[in-house]
């Protein structure tokens, strides 16, 4: 395992650069949701990352938990989906900008 | 030579595979026609019919495919080609590699070398397993979508909601099983199963963990998509459900992945519960039985015998489920719900419960302290 | 070294197009595909266990309930990726800068492989930490599950 901390960063880094530009880009919601995951994968990344170069095991159980909240976050956020589709006939955020249904 | 025997292990992993994959469509064909009180396959005879009995099997093993593979591959309008295509060996693949972490025998002493038969010797096996089973479905969801028909989607919709409904109870079931064996090691899992409960019974897993096997085996069936099960291809609602839209080889991957399916939950049922290769009262010298009564067997034999009985359980399984299969009728999706989350998840929970609270109390109930 | 250049560049390729693909599906899909060369590089840093929980988890549940509302709401591909022009350079500005400023406070540290001990990233080792300091929040990450789901039925009720 010869590959320096410091490369992992960078590419925790930049696959959660990817992820916000994602978020700020798309107007499809689920596509939305899904940058989301990929900021969240940036960050367990490098959890797990420095979880190695620490030679301690706390990194790798926040990514254990990161899953969980993730997984929390998924099935709340797909179920407001629905929900808002069902009433909107939308998924494009842009056009969800009316508060009054 | 280490890596040519991880070759022939999975090889032979994969063979057991195939051919039970094949020879289950036979089974079913014959066995359904048995329980219906039909004939079933006896076309397709060798020498004209000279034969006394007909060779309903060459039917299945060798016409069966050659129509199937010379079939033409109908790929519907407005599909998208590279999912179509994709879709049936996503259903597939997953399977193959669950059967590398299933010990198929005992250790195999040739020539000074000690050789475990288990293709993949992973640490974790149940782990492995359950990422794999939860990687199947993507065949059944991107073969929906990717079809442009509403059938087939609605196949696909249906398979993925019941997939991942009966993965949880499917999940829990194992972790009362882990419990009771200390080990994610499926190998390992095996070998405590040798042991004795009061130096007579076999400690199968059975006989620790009942309500575990009812569930794990109810949500195995409900994993692999056949009747009682069968709504994402239920053929009297969606024709063929997921698959309605494939033909020819890409058709009979999907066909052939549901009996891989059978008998990957029929060998881990086997593995889990029933003792693995582990044949009651045999040890690596030979039989001890409870009366004091001992036969020494060679080694070699007793890794045969092994073998022999993982696949003669095997087979019991896999019989059982296609019993199942061609008994009970298809389940309402409501029922289909119901079962899997206001039935088994409860059952499960509390087995888990159950499992964990006596494991601490009891030093020694269990089969690993 | 290979492995983690080839995993690293295949990860952030599967993440650019899950980002910009115009059909969901596909996006969906290569999201899966960064999900599992994501698992492998825990393998690859020894964290075994949480690679098992990154395939069962996220590529085994998480994405197949993704696919699953794609499926159902119907997938229509966006004709382009809208959003006004400005919103879209201001998007790349700041990742631009963002994943700059990430990748310079990196300081390259070789890391020291010697002596780790073989129950690294083990299930035990993992199980014993989580069980033991990280209890409580273990308990109320089930409180937040818990939540999560009284909150997704609900939601999936009112709509009826």
């Amino acid at each position: 395992m010869t590959v320096p901390i410091g490369h992992w960063l960078a590419l925790s880094a930049v696959l959660f650069s990817i992820g916000a530009v994602g978020v700020l880009l798309r107007r499809n919601l689920i596509v939305v949701l899904m940058a989301i995951e990929i900021m969240l994968n940036a960050v367990n990344v490098a959890f797990v990352a420095l979880s190695r170069h620490l030679q301690s095991m706390d990194g790798q159980v926040i990514v254990f938990f990161v899953m969980t909240v993730a997984a929390a976050e998924a099935a709340v956020g797909l179920a407001i989906i629905l929900a808002v589709f069902a009433q909107r006939r939308t998924l494009n955020a842009d056009e969800l900008g009316r508060l009054r249904g | 030579m280490d890596l040519l025997i991880v070759f022939a292990k999975c090889l032979v992993a994969l063979l057991i595979v195939l051919q039970v994959g094949v020879l289950l469509l036979w089974v079913e064909r014959k066995g359904s026609a048995l329980i219906q009180d039909r004939v079933g396959a006896n076309r397709a005879n060798l020498f004209g019919g000279i034969l006394p009995f007909n060779l309903g099997i060459v039917n299945t093993l060798m016409a069966d495919p050659l129509k199937l593979f010379t079939k033409e591959d109908i790929v519907p309008e407005g599909a998208d080609r590279f999912l179509h295509w994709l879709a049936p060996f996503l259903a597939l693949f997953p399977l193959f590699l669950t059967f590398a972490v299933i010990p198929f025998g005992d250790v195999l002493e040739i020539g000074g070398r000690t050789i475990d038969l288990q293709a993949v010797e992973a640490g974790p096996g149940i782990l492995f397993v359950l990422a794999l089973v939860s990687l199947g479905v993507y065949g059944v969801v991107l073969g929906g979508w990717a079809s442009n028909s509403r059938y087939a989607l609605l196949g696909g919709i249906r398979g993925s909601a019941q997939m991942i409904s009966y993965e949880i109870a499917m999940g829990l079931a194992l972790v009362a099983v882990v419990l009771t064996f200390g080990t994610l090691d499926l190998q390992q899992i095996v070998r405590e199963q040798g042991k004795l409960m009061w130096g007579v019974v076999p400690a199968w897993g059975v006989f620790y963990q009942p309500l575990a096997l009812l569930v794990f085996f109810i949500a195995g069936m409900a994993e692999s998509k056949r009747a009682p099960f069968d709504l994402p291809e239920a053929e009297s609602e969606l024709i063929a459900g997921f698959f309605t839209e494939y033909s020819g080889s890409k058709q009979s991957v999907f066909m052939m992945a549901d009996f891989v399916e059978v008998a990957i939950v029929a060998a881990l049922v086997t593995t889990l519960f029933f003792g693995g290769w582990q044949v009651p009262w045999l040890y690596r010298d030979g039989f001890h039985l409870p009366g004091g009564l001992s036969i020494p067997l060679p080694s070699l034999l007793v890794t045969i015998l092994g073998v022999l009985a993982f696949l003669v359980k095997l087979g019991i399984f896999c019989w059982l489920q296609i019993l199942i299969r061609w008994t009970l009728p298809r389940l309402r999706y409501d029922q289909l719900m119901n079962l899997g989350w206001k039935r088994l998840l409860p059952i499960a929970l509390v087995n888990v419960a159950v499992t964990a609270v006596l494991a601490l109390l009891l030093q020694g109930w269990t089969v690993a302290s | 070294m290979t492995a983690f250049w080839i995993l690293a560049t295949l990860a952030v390729l599967s993440a650019i197009v899950t980002i910009l693909h115009r059909s969901p599906v596909y996006g969906a899909l290569a999201l899966v595909q960064t999900l599992l060369l994501i698992a492998a590089m825990f393998a690859l840093l020894d964290a075994h266990l949480v690679a098992f929980l990154q395939v069962i988890v996220y590529a085994g549940a998480i994405m197949v309930l993704f696919l699953f509302v794609i499926m159902l709401l119907g997938a229509e591909d966006e004709v382009r990726l809208e959003g006004r022009s400005a919103l879209r350079l201001g998007a790349l500005v700041s990742a631009v800068a963002l994943a700059f400023e990430l990748a310079t406070v990196v300081v390259a540290k070789r890391v020291d492989g010697s002596a780790l001990p073989a129950s690294f990233g083990s299930t035990e080792a993992l199980a014993e930490r989580l069980f033991s300091r990280w209890a409580l929040p273990f308990e109320l990450t089930s409180l937040l599950l818990m939540v999560a789901v009284v909150g997704a039925v609900v939601l999936a009720r009112r709509k009826a």
